[in-house]
């Protein structure tokens, strides 16, 4: 099974380059220029509590596979052709070496790594005319004391995400919130967050509660008994609020929560209505086909991480089509530019500011199901573009690109 | 479908590019009404309006996401694509009733046909590809490998090249449509989804969704010679989203569908300048002219309507209840 996978992959792979390889010959007498652009991702999948969520061992990559894709179905009109190079890494010290290999290669990596891995791959490939592509790291640091002038950032912040939900929650009058908090440090930045987004977009957390990860399994033989026991109790006395927001990025407890809370009352954040860049059941503005190519390609439908992969590889992809060259030094510069805006099937044309190099984007809100929502709400203003009410913005920025 | 496949004429000559069908009808006596047929992407119908009267006269049921929609040369029919059946039906145009279905390719969404009315070129946003289609035959002849996501389809004046805009690819591909091989490919701005010909041929113009401009494209020599851009007070730049394009008989007044900015800017054909920017309703998508020029009507996809513009007077005049999510619009002699 798996075995004849592989071969339809790699029997594809070759079908397309030997396509794209006449394709070049019949149009152009000269070789094509070759674009090469490293993947540069995490070698363990973290655990979650829905067998659902479980991350694909190709996710992200799969998604950058697919632009490599969608760039060369263009690159043959162009004679560019476009190749993935792909690194797994365990730790910090293993992604500085990878980072150093690929960077003999290209001009271009994709990163899906914890914030101070990349930064130590940041300012490793300092000076070597490498740009980095953020795809994984959410944190706000990376794009304000922590920023690097060699780093672009692909993946939402954060704040982006909290500010994306807080808008709608306040769209919606749900603007008493009961705030619960994981114990580990990412769910503390991410509570961070929300607590920013509340008070900027005018709700109210009227409590706070933290649950503490105590450790244990993930699935266990007996089910769901004990925790049908615990949620109401940990959510029981509470003042009065509209939504609970839980900040559990390590998912230990947020997906127990719906259903079980001890009053009737919705659950946001890191489980029920989640913000995010992407989502699987996204099919607005001509998503659908790109769902549709990634799953002839990967056999499951695109998440967050493919998505943010998927623009990465797109935008490298449009620098070298807009500058009708191969040339890293141009492509970057075309990417800082002004003039630099793609398309993501998210309604709106993205781009880049350029006080830290994060792209602007849509945050979507999902339930699981469906798109629930899209932010920026309506109303919610701003003089030079209404993506720029998610996030850390211009006057607010700490960051000095260096 | 069989029984009802046999009503229709076998060799009639079907389908018309909307500029095609604007172009080649009879001169018409200025009293007569029309008839517009509206595609429905969300409530899956086709609201039929009488222009006369302006009211919609009939709504007809058909497949899944219709969206491209265009009389045939005779006026006898009413192709529409529907992109989740897989297929393109055909609408009696005196019956109202749908008679027919052309094999189409997977996710048809816009098509164009030639002038001879045997040749149907339908973009296949799915797989990359231009199927052609021998309308007579009812077969697949050929198909075109084209940039990612092909959408917007319109022929030459002269039906020698067959410009498919590839939304992903940014890029409008130009087919020879004899040797069925692309012999140019222009790139416009980011997600290009509509091309359109003066009637001399002089001029192409591709409206780019995302990228917010329409691109002049010299067909000569095949190069953007010009760029139209939109600027409206109050409104952020990433709201004005150009869609649809119609262009006068004459080439002196080009009106670009400018999407969820919700309004048509109405452009001067040979400076490229913006004269004005029309209210119409929220999200405006496709526009077609009266075959007389008097009047252009846009489908407004939020809103559920369609407004109607008093070309001469360059004013909205009237909006017209339609059915949930209206896309293209297709409009001939009763």
């Amino acid at each position: 099974m798996g075995g004849h996978v592989v071969l339809g992959v790699l029997a594809r792979g070759l079908i397309g380059a030997i396509g794209l390889i006449a394709a070049a010959t019949a149009a152009f007498a000269a070789e094509p220029v070759d674009i090469a652009i490293g993947y540069l991702g995490r070698a363990a999948v973290p655990q979650t509590l829905s067998p659902l969520d479980q991350p694909a061992a190709d996710d992200g990559v799969a998604g950058a596979r697919l632009a490599i894709e969608d760039n060369n179905t263009t690159g043959k009109f162009l004679n560019q052709r476009f190749t993935l190079l792909d690194r797994r890494v365990k730790d910090d010290e293993e992604a500085a070496q990878a980072a150093n290999e690929l960077a003999a290669k290209t001009g271009f990596i994709l990163a899906d790594l914890p914030a101070d891995a990349l930064l130590k791959v940041a300012d490793g490939l300092r000076g070597r005319g490498i740009t980095l592509l953020n795809v994984g790291a959410t944190d706000d640091r990376l794009r304000e004391q922590d920023c690097r002038a060699n780093v672009i950032h692909v993946a939402p912040t954060r704040s982006m995400l909290a500010d994306g939900l807080a808008q709608y929650l306040v769209w919606k009058q749900w603007k008493r919130w009961l705030l619960v908090t994981g114990s580990h440090d990412n769910d503390k930045l991410f509570a961070d967050a929300l607590r920013r987004a509340a008070t900027r977009f005018g709700a109210k957390i009227v409590e706070e509660r933290s649950f503490e990860d105590t450790g244990g399994a993930r699935r266990t033989d007996s089910g769901v008994t004990l925790i049908q026991r615990q949620m109401p109790v940990f959510t029981q006395k509470a003042a009065a609020y509209d939504v609970l927001v839980a900040a559990d990025e390590s998912e230990v407890f947020a997906n127990y929560l719906p259903y079980r809370t001890w009053d009737a009352r919705p659950v946001a954040g890191s489980a029920g209505l989640r913000p995010t860049s992407w989502d699987p059941s996204q099919d607005q503005w001509g998503a659908t086909q790109l769902q549709n190519r990634f799953m002839k390609l990967a056999l499951r439908r695109m998440d967050a991480l493919d998505m943010q992969a998927w623009m990465a590889v797109r935008m490298v992809g449009e620098a070298a089509s807009r500058t009708n060259s191969g040339d890293a030094k141009a492509m970057a510069d075309y990417l800082k530019s002004p003039n630099f805006t793609i398309a993501a099937f998210k309604g709106t044309r993205l781009s880049l500011r350029d006080w830290n190099l994060q792209l602007r984007q849509p945050i979507l809100l999902a339930d699981g199901r469906m798109i629930v929502s899209v932010s920026p709400q309506e109303g919610f203003l701003h003089q030079v573009s209404e993506l720029d009410t998610l996030g850390v913005d211009r006057p607010e920025t700490k960051c000095k690109l260096q | 479908m069989r029984k009802l496949r046999d009503q229709l004429p076998k060799r009639a000559p079907l389908a018309a590019s909307l500029l095609a069908a604007a172009l080649c009808l009879p001169p018409i006596a200025p009293a007569s009404a029309f008839v517009a047929f509206v595609s429905n992407e969300k409530g899956n119908t086709v609201s039929v309006i009488d222009t006369d009267s302006w009211t919609v006269t009939k709504t007809i049921k058909v497949g899944q996401r219709p969206r491209g929609i265009a009389y045939t040369r005779d006026g006898k029919f009413v192709m529409v694509a529907v992109g989740d059946d897989d297929t393109i039906q055909v609408i009696d145009a005196k019956k109202l009733e749908i008679v027919d279905t052309l094999p189409s390719g997977p996710d048809p969404e816009l098509f164009a046909q030639d002038a001879a009315g045997k040749t149907l070129y339908v973009a296949n946003e799915n797989d990359n590809t231009v199927t052609v289609l021998d309308l007579e035959k009812r077969i697949r002849i050929g198909d075109v490998q084209v940039g990612v996501e092909p959408e917007g389809m319109m022929l030459s004046p002269d039906g020698k090249i067959l410009i498919c805009t590839s939304e992903t690819t940014n890029m409008a591909h130009f087919i020879d449509t004899a040797t069925r091989k692309i012999v140019a490919n222009v790139l416009v701005d980011a997600r290009p989804r509509y091309a359109e010909f003066k009637s001399d041929g002089s001029e192409l113009w591709v409206s780019a969704e995302i990228g917010g401009t329409v691109s002049i494209i010299d067909p000569a020599k095949r190069e953007v010679t010009g760029k139209i851009k939109f600027a409206i007070p109050g409104l952020r730049s990433e709201a004005i989203q150009p869609v649809g394009i119609s262009l006068t008989k004459d080439g002196k007044t080009g009106f670009v569908a400018l999407g969820p900015a919700n309004r048509v800017a109405v452009v001067d054909g040979t400076t490229h300048e913006v004269k004005k920017y029309l209210l119409v309703g929220q999200r405006v998508w496709h526009m077609e002219f009266t075959p007389d020029e008097k009047y252009l009507l846009a489908t407004n996809g939020v809103s559920n309507d369609v407004s109607v513009i008093d070309v001469a007077a360059q004013k909205v005049i009237k909006t017209i209840q339609v059915g949930e999510l209206p896309w293209g619009i297709t409009i001939a002699q009763p």
